[in-house]
């Protein structure tokens, strides 16, 4: 196809991060009119190369082309400038005030008064033409997400974009929603409109888009058209791997259920239903992989286990105790480890010394009365410090002063120490080195061997494969089916994890 | 002289705005730096200040507008000061706002005692501002008296508020304030400047501020002395919870707030026996009240008292 | 210029920031005193002096301290667990008023039982003012910072109103209580002086401070929920119990503030038993860096400030406002200072 019909072109673009290759040497091109989905796994690099067609990374190397021209953003500001658009997975939007002024946010404008009146004609007009029915007056707050994801298109549509490029866009939407979505995306490009669609979704893909291209840890897999390939084909390409290294697991003795989830139901923080009648049991011995793209209802999952989150409804029992909506105290009591998925957040207090979060769950072990023995204490840190190799200078240092990696190490080693009988790992080597994430895997095996019960959650699936017995896919808040690690067939988690396939628990 | 006699109704009514008067100017100053995600607590300094500065240049100058443009230069001076401290320093803004006030309390009275010494056993006085009756609309009964009989300041205080409603809700700068103040990275996305939307609003409020503490000292007393501004700074903290934010309801509650300031002052006159203390008590206490009541909704702006690419 | 986060903390510039941040206020309130028409060092030299020059200057600078280091505790308690507790002065308002319920009366109760027990009184009238805004905010989430602070101004103000009204001195007219019981009155422990029993005890409730906050498990537990109350919680700690139990301890200090000075120095309660110590308490706190002896110096320091304040005023006809002066502009400056141990400036981009 001649180069001057593209309308967006990125070639050789390299993107790296401390540690990490996102983009390796991509090329990239979008047809006018077309829409070209991104397919690839979490980390893949789908959202990086948009980040940089969008100007907010520049890229290390590579040249992008907009219309035949060459450019270079600075910010958002030139490539909005460019008319590109992108509406993000987190919206950019103000709850509190309504479409109207989230939509004229920001613009440029000789006026010291926002002409209300005219927006709001435009914003209709806009909105009629693509179908989007949204009412300029209500407030964002008081709008479902799907809405609010058309108040982003709007704002794109608003500053005149032609290029809109959307972040799994569905990940937020219910079925209904992304029907309309699609509705809207298909009048978009009877507009006239070129379209970058990102997913992990096969279905979806398959429906929506003109070409496809698949991307796999940082590197494009194939540039197709739809009509010439398959989903079958699609998630070997996206899922693939030549070989899968498996550490080598000696078989355990599977003992007693020691979590059982049973038809629970969450809410999260957007108020929409996260987790839709999810039901599985971990047992003693053994690893129970969660597979799945992130934002399936996994950190929610992993909420309520852990009993930061409480259940509409639904039982969640550990050790035989219904702890369904009991304080994170109760839990720890039964002997629950968690490495929970926001280690900064929700697993440790940075501010505070190492020493503290080392014994953040044991310190009660160490009290006389009201007293804290810090001597016994701090022996028991520097122990399991050293057991877990923790690298610092001085435990009395800040937790903050930590690499990531040796704050994950902190994490196990505070939960493990502590010798749970169900260890609930979220996300556990994520932004880790080769060496940390091998030593966490094998303490995770460790744990296993030792006949203690373990529910692995993962977005990378080499990790899910080579450590699990067990492996339940979630998607979209569901589990889609849960088989046995030693026979499973890529293709079918792959299609499990992308929402095209379901099969016995 | 019974409570229902006309003149004293009237006079009290009058008083009512006239006490409204520095609430109103504090309270929409702050209005906007909260809206745009920052607690000012150094009000009531920068009030004390304004009175301070105020009345010491109009006296030496004789002018009591030149005491006016004083203080408000002084406002710029401390509204700076804040920003800088809460702003670029990303320091934890209500300690700021409370340094602030302890030190320009301090200062205040510091800078009128070494300016004005021994005068013998007379505070200086000035001759206040003048009442500026509006032709015709001061003939009305009762009501010419109350609204179109009073100062200038008044007048402006009056029209500040809808001017004010006008800006935030209806200009470009007050929708990019308010978004500041509810979501600012989304502010920063739409290619707003967080920092500098934060200066101006404080800057602004300190002007306010430092006028309507001038108020009391050029208009109100004719004369400085420590306490005068009897805590009105925090009243004013108070009265922008109670009118949520919104200008408008900030008139209301001003109004409120006056009308019982000058009812306790008005009842000390007839000898009722309630202790007055009940009355300067009550805007606090139907504060906490509202408060209360809207804590079921959060409505205050979002993104107050977190500090902006500072984290801790 | 830009501006860099540090990434090691350094032990140096904690110690550092307080310390140079002193000077440097005092430098800025040189000018001030200069405008007084008063040479800044002859000033300072008065004021050191009239703080610390003979046995009279520092009993009274103890004087001073014991109801800013109680203060100061109080709040830094607070702050530590994230209790924005600006409301130490109501809650030493309301600790004195109980305590001179008890005390005016108390004239057959023997000392040695009629101290501890006004002193238990203060505290639990402190700790109940506190623990207001504290339910409020666990169980409502209402902004701790703005009803601390409206507390304030109710409790002086109900203090104002029994002082004007049933409890007015008879004889005088003044708004003060009876004097308090002789068996209650805090005994003088340096002959000559002021210098009496509540300054030893205050000094007391630091070493207690310290203990709770290095040693316990609830200390260990408020140092967690106020680095990360969501991972303290996720951990296992029960943030809304340790919080309210923060209150109630923070607003008792303070409330002992009050009974000291009620029982210490006035010996009946009036409506300015404070001149604004739960403020300066949040100074202190801050300047203290909310250690046990950051606290102990900072109210030490803040005495001498007060104190020799006074004697500066004395010597050299600088307003006594001055002192306030000093205490705001320390604190401002210890604000930019810490902004200097958590970042670094940088030239370019």
């Amino acid at each position: 196809m001649d180069a001057q019909q593209w309308v967006v072109e990125m070639k050789g673009i390299v993107k790296t991060f401390p540690g990490v290759i996102a983009n390796d040497n991509i090329t990239f091109q979008l047809r006018r009119g077309e829409i070209h989905a991104l397919l690839g796994e979490n980390g893949a690099g789908k959202t990086t190369l948009m980040n940089v067609l969008y100007g907010l990374y520049r890229p290390d190397k590579g040249e992008i082309r907009v219309n035949g021209k060459p450019v270079s953003f600075g910010s958002p500001q030139d490539a909005i400038a460019l008319r590109i658009g992108m509406i993000h997975q987190h919206f950019m939007l103000v709850q509190a005030m309504d479409v109207l002024e989230n939509i004229v946010l920001g613009l440029k404008s000789n006026k010291v008064v926002v002409d209300k009146v005219s927006a709001a004609k435009r914003i209709s007009e806009l909105s009629g033409t693509y179908g989007m029915k949204v009412d300029p007056h209500s407030y964002i707050w008081q709008l479902s997400v799907g809405e609010q994801q058309r108040v982003e298109i709007l704002k794109a549509v608003y500053r005149e974009a032609e290029i809109l490029i959307l972040d799994e866009p569905t990940a937020v939407l219910t079925p209904s929603e992304a029907k309309d979505l699609f509705r809207i995306l298909h009048k978009m490009k009877e507009e006239g409109k070129s379209i970058v669609y990102i997913s992990h979704k096969l279905d979806e893909v398959m429906e929506i888009s003109d070409r496809i291209s698949v991307l796999r840890q940082g590197e494009v897999v194939s540039d197709i058209p739809k009509a010439e390939t398959s989903k079958l084909e699609l998630a070997r390409m996206m899922v693939g791997r030549d070989v899968v290294f498996r550490l080598s697991k000696s078989s355990t003795k599977i003992g007693q259920p020691i979590l059982e989830v049973s038809e629970v139901y969450a809410l999260n923080d957007r108020k929409v239903n996260a987790l839709n009648k999810v039901s599985f049991l971990v047992r003693e011995g053994e690893i129970l992989g969660v597979a799945g793209v992130s934002g399936n209802g996994q950190r929610e999952l992993a909420d309520i286990i852990m009993g930061i989150r409480k259940v509409t409804s639904g039982r969640v029992t550990i050790c035989g105790v219904d702890v369904t909506n009991d304080s994170p105290r109760a839990r720890a009591e039964l002997g629950v480890g968690f490495i929970p998925e926001d280690r900064v957040g929700v697993g440790l207090v940075m501010r505070l010394p190492i020493l503290n979060n080392a014994i953040m769950k044991r310190y009660r072990d160490f009290s006389r009365g009201p007293l804290l023995d810090y001597n016994a204490a701090s022996e028991y840190a520097a122990r399991i410090i050293k057991e877990f190799d923790v690298k610092t200078p001085d435990m009395h240092y800040p937790t903050k002063t930590l690499s990531g990696g040796n704050l994950q190490k902190l994490i196990l080693a505070r939960e493990l120490a502590m010798g749970p009988r169900l260890l609930v790992a979220s996300q556990p080597t994520r932004g880790l080195d080769v060496g940390a994430t091998e030593e966490i895997r094998s303490k995770l095996l460790e744990e296993r061997s030792s006949g203690r019960g373990v529910l692995l959650i993962s977005e990378d699936l080499d990790e899910i494969l080579s450590l699990s017995d067990r492996i339940a896919v979630m998607f979209e808040g569901e589990i889609m089916g849960i088989v046995e690690a030693e026979n499973a067939r890529l293709e079918d988690i792959g299609m499990m994890m992308a929402g095209s396939k379901r099969m016995g628990a | 002289m019974s409570l229902l006699d006309l003149t004293l109704i009237t006079g009290v009514l009058a008083m009512t705005v006239r006490m409204a008067t520095p609430l109103i100017y504090g309270t929409i100053g702050e209005t906007f730096t909260e809206r745009a995600g920052v607690l000012n607590l150094g009000i009531e300094g920068m009030m004390l200040m304004g009175a301070s500065v105020g009345f010491l240049v109009g006296y030496q100058s004789s002018s009591l507008w030149l005491g006016m443009g004083a203080a408000a230069l002084t406002g710029v001076l401390l509204g700076l000061i804040m920003a800088f401290l809460t702003v670029s320093v990303g320091a934890q803004q209500h300690v700021a706002g409370l340094g602030l006030t302890i030190a320009s309390s301090g200062l205040s009275f510091y800078i009128y005692r070494i300016s004005v010494s021994n005068v013998g056993g007379v505070a200086p006085h000035m001759l206040p501002f003048t009442t500026i009756p509006i032709p015709y609309l001061s003939q009305i009964p009762i009501l010419g008296d109350v609204l179109f009989n009073q100062y200038a300041l008044v007048y402006i205080g009056l029209i500040l508020v809808p001017i004010s409603a006008f800006i935030l809700f209806r200009t470009r700068f007050g929708l990019s304030l308010r978004a500041v103040g509810e979501n600012p990275d989304a502010a920063a996305t739409a290619g707003i400047n967080v920092f500098q939307t934060r200066y101006v609003c404080l800057v602004v409020a300190g002007v306010l501020s430092a006028v309507g503490g001038a108020w009391l000292s050029l208009a109100e007393a004719g004369m400085f002395l420590p306490g005068l501004t009897q805590g009105r700074g925090w009243v004013c903290i108070a009265l922008v919870v109670f009118a949520n934010w919104s200008p408008m309801k900030v008139l209301a509650g001003a109004i409120l707030f006056g009308g019982i300031d000058a009812l306790q002052l008005s009842l000390q006159g007839v000898g009722w026996n309630i202790p007055y203390q009940l009355f300067l008590m009550l805007p606090y206490v139907l504060t906490i009240l509202a408060l209360i009541a809207v804590s079921r909704r959060a409505r205050a702006p979002a993104a107050l008292l977190l500090s902006y690419k500072r984290e801790d | 210029m830009t501006v860099e986060k540090r990434l090691l903390p350094s032990q140096r510039l904690n110690i550092a920031a307080p310390v140079v941040s002193t000077l440097v206020a005092l430098l800025i309130s040189a000018i001030p005193i200069y405008g007084g028409g008063v040479n800044p060092l002859i000033g300072y030299v008065e004021l050191l002096h009239g703080a610390l020059g003979d046995k009279l200057a520092l009993t009274e600078t103890f004087v001073m301290f014991a109801p800013l280091l109680l203060c100061g505790l109080s709040v830094a308690l607070a702050f530590t667990c994230k209790f924005w507790n600006i409301g130490a002065e109501g809650q030493l308002y309301c600790g004195a008023l109980f305590a001179s319920f008890f005390a005016v009366y108390a004239t057959s109760v023997p000392s040695f039982i009629a101290i501890p027990v006004m002193l238990v009184v203060g505290f639990l009238g402190g700790a109940g003012w506190a623990i207001i805004p504290a339910i409020l905010k666990v169980k409502l989430k209402v902004d701790d910072v703005v009803t601390t602070l409206l507390g304030n101004w109710v409790m002086t103000y109900a203090v104002a109103a029994i002082l004007f009204g049933p409890w007015k001195d008879p004889v005088t007219g003044w708004p003060e209580s009876p004097v308090i019981s002789s068996t209650t009155k805090l005994p003088i422990l340096i002959p000559g002086s002021r210098f009496h029993l509540g300054i030893v005890l205050a000094l007391l409730v630091a070493v207690a401070f310290y203990v709770i906050i290095r040693k316990t498990k609830w200390g260990f537990e408020l140092l967690g929920i106020g680095g990360n109350q969501t991972a303290s919680y996720a951990a296992g700690i029960n943030v809304s119990r340790d919080f309210i139990f923060a209150a109630i301890v923070s607003g008792g200090i303070a409330g002992l503030a009050g009974v000291g000075q009620l029982a210490g120095i006035l010996f009946h309660m009036t409506t300015d038993i404070s001149p604004g110590f739960g403020y300066t308490g949040v100074v202190i706190a801050m300047v203290g860096g909310l250690s046990p002896i950051g606290v102990v110096l900072a109210s030490f320091l803040m005495a001498v400030v007060v104190q020799g304040t006074q004697a500066m005023h004395r010597a050299t006809g600088v307003p006594w406002a001055l002192a306030e002066t000093i205490q705001g502009i320390i604190l401002l400056c210890l604000l930019v200072g810490v902004f200097f141990t958590k970042y670094r400036l940088r030239r370019g981009t």
